[in-house]
């Protein structure tokens, strides 16, 4: 396989069990991304876009199939490992932005530097850059229910970066935004893809999508279409 | 996520959750209070009795001779009890016989005592301690004089009636007066005050304080027993095996003046401070065996107590541990974080027990007559049965917030 690809995922299925029902929702999928795109993953409700978006950021297992993350087979890794790649080479942007309420917006952005082991001063000042990055330094003590909701997914996506993962993900990250709202956090996505970051997100949104350099579609589980825009 | 970081947020944790926190440390701050509190007024009593009690009341290497049992401890049966009734008393013969035969070097006292009434200028004092003994008495009993005197060998042999009394019954009987060269009447027959004794203090809150001590031989002799009998010979040898030896020596000289032969029991009783120790030990070892099992009733409840809350704080926070695990929490860090929260839980409350319990420790020693001391060890093991039973308690919570998968706990709400 080709040292240049960043993800390359084959044959992914992933099944559930509902009670004695099997739920196919993915049906084997095939994908490469590369470093510094910028793709959107579309699709109605129930195609599974949301569950690729859990394989691809190791919150999930596949049932079958392969995912390679930057050269490592992240689909047989065990628990540990598993955590520490979300850990390091994984950011991720959940649409309901997922802070720990008590938590400072400071406090929120440490904590993925925590589990990585980085103490002290070290951490704090990673933390801070990160959310000086998103244009919150004046935010940092405030506590997610200080912070309107574009100023949390921004403390959201300092978290996300703030381990300098390869990749970022973006489950439909403005979806609980109001429209203006939403343009700035995705002014924010396009700056960080500008600066070199590889952005993956999903939306059902088509003028979201229109951000990114590549749509992939799904549909029933398997990749519909796949389309790569000339830069505008 | 280090250890460090761990505690911090726990206690973060349980200072934003002060309610629920309180309630689960609940248990072990009781059962701690207890452990402490008991073993420190165990502990105290263990002192008392050997330092003062045994060897106030019975004194250092010194052994009685008495008809039977001057203290009787433990389960007596009736049928005991009438056979020692049946024993011949101790009669001034038989001490005289063993102060002849000692070959070891000791001091000798006779005792006699009954409870009755002391009077003075109209002043009634009742239940008192009326004490017939021989001179050394005082010396065996280490008592020294406040004021005045204690009586002479010349005094004893006479039957001078003359009197010591103790500090509470003279302080009772003339106040601010001075007692020396006064009379006092024990059933009519006026005795002179030769002397007031130094306060002995008291024993399980009864003064020590409250008698008077007359010459064997005076007309007290009348009172406390039947003619020529008396009710222990008290012995006070200079080491342990002298003490032996007297005893043996003793024991030799009564058997063959009762004409006893070898496989006859011996009809007296000698006593030492021994015996008494001998039964608070079996008190101690019962209280220190009960305890574990009282303690571990409410360290069992504690724990149950915190390992539902933290069932609680685990559902509660299925989608915290969810982020923290979509955030490269391992399956280790997410159980150390509940572990060390319910340990940190218990510790405090052990901390708290063991403050509680010193505290009641020192308020049994200042209103009651229950000395208190507190064990070192009772302390380190508070804490580690907290530390212990948090640890025991958030094994499964822990466990189960570990193996809570992302997804599906991140959608938690």
């Amino acid at each position: 396989m080709s040292a240049e690809l960043l993800i390359r995922v084959s044959d992914l299925t992933r099944e559930y069990q509902m009670g004695a029902e099997t739920v196919y929702a993915l049906r084997g999928v095939d994908m490469a991304i590369r470093p510094n795109e910028y793709v959107a993953i579309m699709g109605p409700s129930g195609s599974g876009k949301s569950t690729l978006m859990n394989l691809i950021g190791c919150l999930d297992s596949p049932t079958g199939g392969e995912y390679w993350l930057n050269g490592m087979e992240v689909s047989q890794m065990p628990d540990d490992e598993l955590a520490r790649v979300r850990n390091r080479e994984i950011g991720f942007v959940f649409q309901t932005f997922n802070l720990l309420p008590r938590a400072s917006a400071l406090h929120n952005v440490e904590l993925p530097l925590i589990y990585a082991g980085v103490n002290g001063r070290v951490r704090r000042q990673q933390a801070a850059r990160a959310l000086e990055r998103v244009g919150l330094a004046d935010r940092m003590e405030h506590k997610p229910n200080e912070l309107s909701g574009g100023q949390r997914q921004r403390v959201a996506i300092a978290r996300a970066l703030v381990n300098d993962p390869s990749i970022l993900l973006a489950d439909e990250p403005t979806g609980n935004l109001d429209s203006s709202t939403s343009s700035e956090i995705m002014a924010v996505f396009d700056e960080l893809y500008h600066q070199g970051q590889t952005v993956v997100m999903v939306t059902h949104e088509a003028d979201i999508a229109a951000h990114a350099r590549r749509v992939v579609t799904l549909l029933d589980g398997v990749v519909h279409s796949d389309t790569v825009r000339e830069a505008a | 996520m280090p250890f460090r970081e761990a505690i911090r947020l726990a206690l973060r944790v349980i200072w934003t959750q002060k309610m629920k926190s309180s309630f689960s440390i609940i248990g072990v701050f009781i059962g701690v209070t207890f452990l402490i509190a008991v073993v420190s007024v165990v502990e105290g009593m263990n002192e008392y009795m050997t330092e003062s009690f045994a060897n106030k009341l019975l004194g250092v290497n010194t052994f009685q001779l008495r008809r039977y049992p001057g203290v009787q401890m433990g389960d007596i049966s009736s049928e005991t009890r009438r056979q020692w009734r049946r024993r011949p008393r101790i009669t001034y013969e038989d001490a005289r016989a063993v102060e002849a035969g000692l070959s070891v070097p000791v001091l000798v006292a006779w005792e006699s005592s009954r409870r009755g009434v002391v009077e003075f200028d109209g002043k009634v004092a009742r239940d008192i301690d009326l004490i017939g003994v021989t001179e050394e008495w005082f010396a065996i009993r280490k008592m020294d004089m406040e004021a005045g005197r204690a009586f002479s060998a010349q005094e004893v042999r006479t039957g001078q009636p003359v009197i010591v009394l103790g500090n509470e019954l003279a302080e009772r009987l003339f106040e601010d007066r001075d007692p020396v060269g006064r009379e006092v009447r024990v059933r009519k027959i006026p005795y002179r005050v030769i002397g007031v004794a130094e306060s002995q203090g008291s024993v399980f809150g009864m003064s020590l304080d409250k008698f008077a001590v007359a010459p064997a031989l005076s007309p007290i002799k009348r009172y406390v027993n039947p003619p020529r009998v008396l009710d222990e010979l008290k012995v006070q040898a200079t080491s342990l095996q002298e003490l032996q030896a007297a005893i043996s020596e003793t024991e030799a000289i009564m058997r063959s003046r009762r004409g006893l032969r070898p496989t006859q029991e011996s009809n007296f009783s000698i006593e030492t401070a021994d015996a008494v120790l001998d039964f608070w030990d079996n008190i101690n070892r019962f209280l220190m065996t009960a305890l574990p099992g009282l303690v571990s009733i409410s360290l069992v409840v504690g724990g149950i107590v915190i390992m539902n809350i933290m069932l609680m704080a685990v559902a509660e926070r299925t989608r915290e541990i969810g982020i923290r695990k979509s955030l490269g929490a391992r399956r280790r860090d997410i159980m150390r974080q509940f572990l060390v929260e319910s340990a940190t839980l218990a510790t405090v409350g052990a901390a708290m027990g063991i403050a509680f319990g010193l505290g009641m420790a020192a308020l049994v020693q200042a209103t009651t007559f229950l000395p208190a001391r507190v064990a070192p060890w009772s302390i380190v093991v508070g804490v580690l049965l907290g530390a212990g039973v948090g640890i025991g308690a958030g094994l499964y919570p822990a466990s189960r917030a570990a193996r809570l998968d992302p997804v599906e706990a991140i959608r938690h709400e």
